[in-house]
């Protein structure tokens, strides 16, 4: 393996490897389906999955078209995920600023970060029954911990002597944390947000399996029920493809904000 | 009246099991609009001393003072310029030194007059665009300094400003602070470990001693720079003067003798 991949050099050598790998994948599962040993209930052929998500895209099932419930979860995972980033990062760069702070918070949130998302689920029903709040909540759960940890650890990047220099030139502890941790910290948080994002969506799935009544997750039980296997991988297909997007374009995010940042001397 | 007053200070500090005395018992005075430059071997106290008036550090007993009230924390009142300059990469020239002036809550208008005023002070017009890694270190920290300047504290307090530069830079740099120091007189409490930087630029040069960290040693420079008439001339002229030459000497003799003390102690 290691020789083959020293073998590669340029990119089209890669991308041709991608490739390759995607056919040999595709391949396997269309011969596997077509040769009877699994049943068509059990593993759709590739052309049957594509065909039905073709159809979803025109016909509603369970009450939208499958862009429609991509759209519903996305909003969801978009407030869930703001709401993340909205309290996570100041509450981390606080944390990198305040010792006392930190010593109260860190306990807590250490064990707060091994609990799964989906863990949260109950209570997501208990207090919000099948509104937006439950999803909400639970998105909120999975993208926490990234954004408060990273913008907790890139506080404590920035050189002690700058935050000094505020301090002497004036400035308050809000105006230290947004005009010199938050700046120095940048690629620290940035990068927490690309796997809060993540995760964030990751978990919206899982809560949309039980709570709520639209949304790709949805889709997925619907399918379930419905005996239409076909229908639930391409919902899965779905939920790869639209979390590769905002992986994408989260990316690019970071690369211009690193190359607009990243010019310490 | 903006004094500097350090009365009785000690700093200990906690090593491991025991504890250090950074400094013993040290008591100083800066009056206005005085130039005071501080030498002594490493580890001597003087930048916790000169970290005490700026507040980002207690001492374990005795009382600094700022034109006559009690330092408990940083203010804008008292300026401070870093060894490693300390410019935000992320903000401009102007922005760095309009940054204290926002903290203050002066307008934009006025902030990006004081801005263009002092960057012309320090010789810099029209670099306000400019990000802090695209200049050189002298230029870095004539902006810091500008910076320091600019929110007109009462006391500056400067932390081997210098230190960092190469030997050219830093003569340019010394000549560069005395004319600004007549334009714009300050209270200065200035570290450094060169013995001739501090007598070229101060007013009165105080020795610290180390383990435990004391005052030496205080030194009058102003009669001799006046009866030499230092500032009229170019500054390796000035060092070549028999009165600047006698002081030099003084202060060597003296820390020499620390020297001695102290590696004395460590042997036994």
């Amino acid at each position: 393996m290691a020789a083959i991949l020293s073998a590669v050099r340029g990119r089209r050598e890669l991308a041709l490897l991608s490739l390759l790998g995607a056919a040999l994948f595709f391949g396997f599962w269309q011969m596997l389906a077509i040769s009877g040993l699994v049943s068509k209930f059990v593993l759709p052929s590739p052309g049957e999955v594509l065909i039905a998500a073709l159809t979803m895209m025109v016909e509603p099932f369970a009450g939208n078209t499958i862009q429609g419930h991509v759209a519903a979860s996305l909003g969801r995972w978009a407030m869930g995920f703001g709401l993340a980033a909205a309290v996570g990062v100041p509450l981390g760069l606080a944390m990198g600023y305040w010792r006392l702070l930190d010593a109260m918070v860190s306990p807590v949130f250490e064990a707060y970060r091994y609990i799964a998302p989906l863990a949260w689920v109950p209570f997501a029903a208990l207090w919000f029954g099948t509104g937006i709040g439950g999803p909400v909540m639970v998105i909120f759960t999975g993208a926490f911990a990234p954004c408060v940890l990273n913008a907790y650890r890139g506080a404590h990047l920035v050189e002690r002597h700058l935050v000094e220099a505020a301090r002497t030139l004036g400035a308050g502890s809000v105006r230290v944390m947004a005009e010199v941790l938050l700046p120095g910290a940048l690629p620290s948080v940035v990068s927490g947000l690309r796997v809060g994002a993540g995760l964030g969506w990751q978990s919206l799935i899982g809560a949309e399996l039980i709570v709520v009544s639209s949304g790709i997750g949805y889709v997925l039980v619907q399918g379930q029920s419905n005996l239409a296997p076909e229908i639930v991988i391409a919902a899965m297909a779905a939920v790869g493809l639209t979390g590769l997007l905002i992986d994408i374009a989260l990316r690019l995010a970071e690369a211009r904000i690193r190359r607009r940042w990243g010019q310490t001397p | 009246m903006s004094d500097i007053v350090f009365e009785a200070i000690t700093k200990v500090f906690p090593r491991g099991g025991s504890s250090f005395t950074a400094l013993a018992d040290v008591s100083l005075e800066i009056p206005d609009k005085q130039f005071l430059a501080i030498v002594g071997p490493s580890g001597c106290g003087k930048t916790t001393l000169l970290r005490m008036a700026a507040g980002l550090e207690a001492p374990s007993s005795g009382i600094v003072r700022v034109g006559g009230r009690r330092v408990n924390g940083p203010g804008a009142d008292r300026a401070v310029v870093f060894q490693q300059f300390a410019l935000f990469p992320w903000k401009t020239v102007g922005e760095n030194i309009a940054f204290g002036l926002k903290c203050k809550g002066v307008p934009r208008a006025r902030r990006d007059e004081l801005t263009r005023d002092y960057l012309a002070l320090m010789g810099m017009s029209g670099t306000e665009d400019n990000y802090p890694h695209q200049l050189s270190g002298g230029m870095q920290q004539r902006v810091a300094i500008a910076r320091s300047y600019a929110i007109e504290p009462q006391v500056l307090l400067m932390d081997e400003p210098f230190g960092s530069l190469d030997a050219q830079t830093r003569m340019v740099m010394q000549e560069e602070l005395i004319r600004i120091s007549r334009v714009n007189p300050r209270t200065v409490l200035f570290i450094t470990h060169s013995v001739e930087e501090a007598v070229y630029l101060a007013d009165r040069v105080v020795v610290l001693g180390r383990s435990p960290g004391r005052v030496t040693d205080v030194v009058d420079i102003r009669p001799v720079r006046e009866a030499e008439r230092w500032d009229k001339v170019a500054s390796e002229e000035a060092m070549e003067m028999p009165g600047f030459g006698h002081l030099r000497a003084r202060i060597w003799r003296q820390l020499r003798q620390e020297m001695q003390i102290s590696s004395h102690q460590q042997a036994t």
